[in-house]
């Protein structure tokens, strides 16, 4: 277990002041100007060492992708843009580091900006966040007023923070629908190449990281990358927030370290799965978007990338949804259908049409309604999906369904029969009856 | 993807209050020169604001403001849900997370409260036009499901019951108190801290938020957990010899110069090591089981001292595992 000297969120759960001076006296700002002081490339190369991989829930290498901006500041400004688009079911840990730590995330951004040469930060905030908004905001102006960011202030890089928001589209959390919101568009994700480091926001080299990523990039510069780098494990390293939902006793977000057995995470923090870990029947390790997991690969499962990713899984943003055993699997992976569904931005014929599809037919599946040939069906149509839209929107609704049928199959065989059985005896009755 | 189109019937006309046309300007400012469209989400979102819902007039000012075709502002208004393209209710408009985390915990029943008492169908207000409801996705607070929103504010942790009074306050014409409906404090667990309990927060300007974690709200509370709460877990399991850290005299545990010839245990084994700590305790010059579950709990105080651990050692029950793990290998 993660001890409490090598947490980085000390207020995660806003038992302290979050302001300024609360934030001080856990840390925050403490020798940022030293830090600037050792120039673009050592910075970069520290958070490249530390192993930080991207916490939005691809996990791509974050100092390495810092590294993609171009070196010199051309005749384009370049541009750091946060993701806080939360909108992923089940990730609820941007919302905490915004309302509870908000220093560590604009120190972050002072950091990271330095390092890629930008002057100006966007935050874009899901539009549902109204009161972490505020909050976030309140925290920049304090900032500003004492000159630890704004023009001429006491760490020599002039810098800016805008915080804009959205009005409710999960697609705008893919990057590239984000620059289009930002731009004043509809978030409908762009081609790439080119990518935004090249041409991102208003045409202008431009990074995208998520709000995690950011605000744990000051204490990896204090601590050293190799602190960081000694927790978890190699490839997966460092502490990560886990939001634990669904059927467990105590659901709560916790800072733990990378690699954590599901169990350890579960049983420690989370009070258990409700009804003890036998009436376990399945998990969503990453958000809505990973595909699901039995129990009986649950029982010794670190919750790392690559060990997730092994099982055809993945630690997505590490939102792990659990589901007792007396959960409708089916249904609940039918909401999560129609959650992409509504979400489809319409761009793409395969994602537009294709998630309403797969969600009409899980819906029929639940009721017991379908084929059996229809399984295999909806998984070939999950295939032809899947890879064939401009952003992941298309991937994100395939694999939920896909691990369904990976793991559930014979659950929904078993409706099919009992939804055929009853329409030869008790339908027939009743419509006669009728 | 979902339809949406304006409302059939339309006010005449709509401009900003004076306090909010000056919000207006000072946002379209904090974009660079010819990037104000960037500003059309926040000044549809401030005339929602004012209005309570989008109107079509409202449409065609902000395009006028941010010298944009009126089509590109109507895409966004139409393209993001958050925009209510008809009025809703005046005391509250409840948007209900329907998403599957939230239904894991219930908010069926909570979409029941609002077919009940608000009507039957979304996006119809009450017959007094005083609240509406709608079922929205994910509104990212997961772990307190299931959860509303009403306006700015997020109600969480609800049970029918809770909800009822949340909508029963609104009635009143008055603001319920935000946040988790049971008593929790934000995402903590229920039960207690299971971290943060070490940090000496003391040198910081603020005293601890002295919220009470009260009990579950009454009405249909889960029941009482089978263990202590986690946060007095400690003390219970401590016993006297760990109560007072001070007052336990320490005592240097048998320790090892280097691993023994047939090679160190895996202490990351012992739920609660990780690689770090073995590697912290293999400095120490602990490297087996047997030496762990020797411990007395004057040895305990000792390592917990040096590891900084507070009682972890207790809590995690190295001993015991210690024990079993040591006697694995003996009867190997």
């Amino acid at each position: 277990m993660l001890s409490d000297k090598d947490r980085i969120f000390l207020n995660l759960y806003g038992l302290h002041d979050p302001m300024l001076k609360g934030a001080r006296s856990r840390g925050a700002w403490d020798g940022t100007k030293a830090i600037l002081d050792r120039g673009r490339d050592a910075i970069v190369e520290e958070v490249k060492g530390s192993g930080l991989r991207g916490r939005g829930g691809a996990g791509f290498p974050t100092g390495l992708k810092w590294s993609f901006m171009p070196k010199e500041i051309g005749e384009r400004p370049h541009y750091l843009v946060v993701n806080a688009d939360e909108s992923e079911p089940g990730t609820c840990k941007d919302r905490e580091i915004m309302r509870h730590d908000p220093h560590l995330l604009i120190e972050g951004c002072l950091i990271a900006s330095f390092a890629m040469g930008a002057h100006t930060a966007y935050i874009y905030i899901r539009g549902e966040f109204i009161r972490e908004r505020e909050a976030l905001q309140a925290a920049v102006d304090e900032c500003y007023e004492a000159r630890l960011i704004g023009k001429n202030n006491v760490h020599g890089w002039d810098f800016d923070i805008v915080i804009a928001h959205g009005a409710g589209a999960y697609i705008c959390g893919e990057e590239t629908a984000l620059l289009e919101s930002l731009e004043g568009k509809k978030g409908m994700p762009r081609l790439k190449p080119p990518f935004p480091a090249n041409m991102g926001l208003y045409g202008c080299p431009t990074t995208v990281n998520n709000v995690e990523s950011i605000a744990v990039a000051p204490e990896i510069l204090r601590r050293g990358g190799d602190w960081f780098a000694g927790l978890g494990k190699p490839n997966n390293t460092g502490t990560k927030l886990f939001c634990v939902s669904g059927h467990v006793n105590a659901p709560c977000t916790v800072e733990e370290e990378m690699g954590i057995p599901l169990r350890e995470l579960i049983d420690k923090h989370c009070g258990g799965v409700r009804g003890g870990w036998d009436n376990l029947l399945a998990v969503i390790p990453g958000g809505s978007s990973v595909p699901c997991l039995p129990a009986h690969l649950c029982d010794d499962l670190p919750m790392d990338f690559d060990s997730l990713r092994d099982l055809k899984s993945g630690l997505g943003t590490a939102a792990v949804i659990v589901m007792d055993k007396s959960t409708d699997i089916v249904r609940a992976i039918a909401r999560i259908a129609y959650f992409y569904k509504h979400e489809s931005c319409g761009q793409c014929t395969p994602c537009r049409e294709g998630t309403g599809w797969m969600w009409r037919v899980l819906e029929r599946m639940a009721r017991g309604e379908a084929e059996k040939r229809e399984i295999d069906m909806l998984l070939e149509v999950t295939y032809q999906v899947e890879g064939h839209t401009i952003c992941a929107l298309g991937d994100a609704a395939a694999w939920p369904i896909q691990g369904l049928i990976r793991h559930f199959r014979p659950e929904i065989e078993r409706r099919i029969d009992d939804y055929a059985a009853a329409q030869k005896t008790g339908g027939a009755i009743m419509q006669a009856a009728e | 993807m979902a339809v949406r189109r304006l409302a059939e019937t339309q006010p005449e006309s709509f401009a900003f209050s004076p306090e909010n046309h000056a919000w207006a300007e000072r946002e379209i400012a904090k974009f660079p020169e010819g990037r104000q469209a960037s500003a059309v989400i926040a000044l549809l979102w401030r005339a929602q604001e004012q209005e309570g819902w989008i109107t079509k007039p409202a449409i065609e000012q902000v395009a006028e403001m941010l010298s944009m075709p009126t089509i590109r502002v109507l895409e966004v208004a139409t393209f993001y849900t958050m925009f209510h393209l008809e009025p809703v209710g005046t005391k509250a408009h409840v948007q209900v997370c329907g998403t599957t985390p939230c239904m894991l915990r219930g908010a069926g029943d909570i979409i029941d409260v609002c077919r009940r008492r608000i009507h039957a169908e979304p996006h119809h207000r009450s017959a007094d036009e005083a609240f509406s409801w709608e079922e929205v996705e994910c509104l990212g607070a997961c772990v307190n499901a299931p959860m509303v929103q009403v306006f700015k504010d997020t109600y969480e942790d609800l049970t029918p019951e809770s909800f009822e009074a949340v909508l029963d306050a609104f009635d009143r014409g008055e603001t319920p108190t935000p946040g988790p409906q049971n008593g929790r404090h934000h995402s903590v667990p229920i039960n207690g801290l299971t971290s943060l309990t070490e940090i000496d927060y003391s040198d910081g300007a603020a005293a601890p938020v002295t919220e009470p974690m009260s009990a579950p709200a009454p009405a249909r509370s889960e029941p009482a957990p089978a263990e202590p709460s986690v946060a007095e877990a400690p003390r219970a399991t401590e016993g006297p010899t760990q109560s007072d850290a001070t007052a336990v005299a320490e005592a240097e545990p048998e320790l090892l110069t280097a691993a023994p010839d047939e090679g160190a245990d895996d202490l990351k084994r012992i739920s609660g090591v990780g690689p770090k700590l073995e590697g912290l305790l293999n400095s120490m010059g602990i490297y087996t089981f047997a030496q762990v579950a020797a411990w007395t709990p004057e040895n305990i105080a000792w390592v917990d001292d040096r590891l900084k651990f507070k009682g972890r050692i207790d809590r995690d029950d190295w001993l015991g595992q210690a024990r079993k793990f040591a006697a694995e290998k003996s009867g190997r």
